[in-house]
């Protein structure tokens, strides 16, 4: 129970952090820029929403920075983040809301698919050390060292314009109207096929690499040689009692790559126009629209601080020391 | 992701005698780090050189336009005729430039954040750990296009800060578990007892043993900054006017390069890319491994050993069942050292037994 309190309270002073870097950021740098997209819209924005911005942005010269700061996070609990300039005049978080269900289940699904992927092989290469599995390594090396968004790019010469097999851009058939019916489903099945792929192949590298150093550090301790020394059957050894210690870095590694991860999701989306958050991120950072792009990163990171806390709980879960200790 | 494994390593590799110049250098030999080191070499002269060889102006347009791969233009042109592999050449001096300044300010900051907090231990420690851990879990790339979007015009050398100042925390997370595990070992008492200030404790005690991971920390680091810069360059938050590989993805990106089948416009920059990655990546395995011993693969000296549990090479007999009893403890196992012909020398190799 200490242990997760003590993860809680971390993850509390992170999000604490990400906010306030959140609030400074606007405030540190030289310019007005948002002074300046109110300036353009200035007829159509009604005084409400003019006064978020204010304290969103820390436009109030006449304010403390300290009352900025509480303004701030009134503002964030009321679930404000002010305007959109590029989906004028709909709010901030009408829009996150409408894109993160697509980010969160391309997230979710991919990385989910690669783990399990790439653990498994790393599993058998890290056992078969020596083996042509050897060789694999190099490959995912250079896999690995490929962005994101360029193997997106690659695919979508390949496979949406030389044979135009799978959609280059969007998340679903235009004609087709968001419900949770079977065309629908299947229509978002088919477009995210390509950036799923893409994500999946960049990703899987680090976690092949990872758990196959982990095997073969693990396999040369006492206990494996004991369970092999008893005559227990290769696969028994090698997943009860090899993999199954191997596996603790990989998942604490897992939580700490989220982020990166996130990423790279962000610029997939980017590249195919995928309806998800880091699309609308994209077209936030091309029209300089400063509310979105902030509301985009606080979304993100307090995203990934709860699936970082869940790999935590995982991990307290699976490693019964962590328990012990409490 | 292979940093685990040499946070595992260092333990067991740190109090080995020091080791002459030549053993010193050894890693140089591997196939592996010593192609990192060529292809390496090679970008770095294009960076330096790369301006002065470019067959034309990237900037200049010229009335070929958008043509494929030529006698002419090496790598086509683009759609207002400018040529692609100038642009790409000019570019790598920006792209190796961003990435060693970012790897070596990352460095510094994690050296200084990370050996500090392991080594005093205590409050310190939790406060820079607890801000480690916080970089650590922040997702880099937003706060990094947000902060690059709020500056007007972010050149080079800002681009290069940012990264340094949100990509040190995996090194100093590194670093602080190596000097923790440093920091109570016989030489260090040895040291603290004769009264040796804890400067020169930290400067000539700790810090030699921690070279391999400060440096397999820095090329990491310089990985992930040229990847971040070229990202940055490519979405369009970076200043567009500098030309570098990520430059030359954005003008294909927003002139429908893929649409229009004019592969050879985004082909090379991100080949490019790779290649300088896998490089580094692969200098990065070269110290791993000299770190680590028992990262070696040694699928060079024999097709017929099997590499088996507890790191004895077992020799595989002439069929694949007979090898396959063997491993089940219950055939006759023959351990032979790799690299001597192992059906007729059954001798254990020391340097690979585990050094529990």
């Amino acid at each position: 129970m200490k242990f997760v309190l003590q993860r809680i309270a971390f993850y509390a002073v992170t999000a604490w952090a990400a906010i306030t870097i959140n609030f400074l950021i606007p405030r540190l740098m030289p310019g007005d820029p948002v002074q300046a997209l109110i300036a353009r819209f200035q007829g159509q924005l009604d005084t409400s929403a003019i006064a978020s911005l204010k304290a969103l942005f820390g436009l109030d010269k006449e304010r403390s920075l300290w009352q900025q700061y509480t303004d701030y996070w009134g503002q964030l609990f009321q679930g404000d983040l002010g305007l959109s300039f590029t989906f004028f005049p709909t709010p901030v978080s009408e829009v996150i809301s409408q894109s993160l269900p697509w980010t969160l289940v391309l997230v979710g699904l991919t990385t989910l698919i690669s783990f399990l992927l790439g653990t498994g092989i790393g599993v058998y290469s890290g056992w078969r050390r020596g083996s042509w599995m050897d060789s694999l390594l190099p490959v995912t090396t250079f896999i690995s060292s490929i962005p994101y968004f360029w193997l997106g790019l690659i695919a979508i010469a390949l496979f949406a314009v030389k044979w135009p097999i799978f959609p280059a851009a969007g998340g679903y058939d235009s004609s087709l109207v968001p419900a949770f019916d079977v065309p629908f489903i299947s229509s978002a099945l088919y477009h995210g096929f390509l950036p799923g792929v893409t994500i999946i192949l960049s990703a899987i590298a680090g976690w092949i690499l990872g758990m196959r150093n982990m095997m073969v550090t693990v396999s040369s301790e006492d206990y494996v040689m004991v369970a092999q020394a008893k005559g227990l059957s290769e696969r028994r050894v090698m997943f009860s009692y090899a993999a199954r210690n191997a596996i603790l870095p990989n998942i604490s590694g897992f939580a700490l790559s989220l982020g990166f991860i996130v990423g790279g999701t962000l610029l997939v989306e980017m590249v195919f126009s995928y309806p998800g958050i880091g699309y609308q991120l994209f077209q936030a950072v091309g029209a300089k629209d400063y509310p979105l792009m902030q509301g985009v990163f606080l979304i993100i990171t307090l995203s990934v601080l709860a699936a970082n806390l869940l790999a935590d709980m995982v991990y307290l879960f699976l490693d019964p020391r962590t328990r012990k200790e409490a | 992701m292979s940093i685990p494994a040499t946070e595992v390593a260092v333990l067991d590799a740190a109090p080995a005698p020091t080791p002459s110049k030549r053993a010193r250098l050894r890693f140089l030999r591997g196939g592996k780090t010593l192609t990192g080191l060529s292809i390496l070499g090679f970008f770095t002269l294009l960076a330096i050189i790369g301006p002065w060889i470019a067959p034309y102006d990237p900037d200049m347009m010229s009335d070929k336009l958008l043509q494929p791969p030529s006698g002419d233009h090496w790598f086509g042109t683009t759609q207002t005729g400018q040529d692609v592999l100038s642009q790409i050449l000019v570019g790598t001096r920006g792209v190796l430039l961003v990435g060693f300044i970012a790897g070596f300010f990352a460095t510094v900051l994690s050296v200084l954040i990370g050996v500090t907090s392991g080594f005093l231990g205590g409050v310190m420690d939790e406060i820079l750990s607890a801000l480690s851990n916080i970089f650590l879990v922040i997702p880099a790339l937003p706060l990094i296009i947000i902060i690059a979007s709020f500056v007007s015009d972010a050149g080079d050398l800002l681009i290069a800060a940012v990264i340094a100042f949100t990509s040190w925390a995996w090194g100093a997370r590194v670093l602080r578990a190596q000097t923790l595990s440093l920091r109570k070992r016989d030489y260090v008492e040895a040291a603290r007892a004769t009264g040796e200030p804890t400067w020169r404790i930290i400067g000539f005690e700790i810090m030699p043993n921690l070279t391999a991971v400060i440096a397999s920390g820095f090329v990491g680091t310089v990985i992930f900054a040229v990847l971040l810069e070229i990202t940055l360059a490519f979405i369009g938050v970076a200043d567009i006017s500098n030309w570098n590989w990520g430059t030359v993805l954005f003008w294909a990106q927003s002139n429908q390069a893929l649409a229009q089948g004019a592969w050879w416009w985004f082909v090379p920059a991100g080949l490019c890319i790779a290649l300088l990655g896998t490089a580094l990546a692969l200098i990065n395995f070269g110290i791993d491994e000299f770190v680590n011993p028992r990262l070696r693969t040694e699928t060079g000296s024999s097709r017929k050993i099997r590499m088996r549990v507890g790191f004895t090479p077992v020799a595989r007999t002439t069929d694949r069942t007979n090898g396959a009893a063997g491993t089940n403890g219950s055939g006759p196992a023959v351990a032979a050292a790799p690299g001597r012909t192992p059906e007729r020398t059954p001798a254990r190799t020391p340097d690979k037994e585990p050094r529990a």
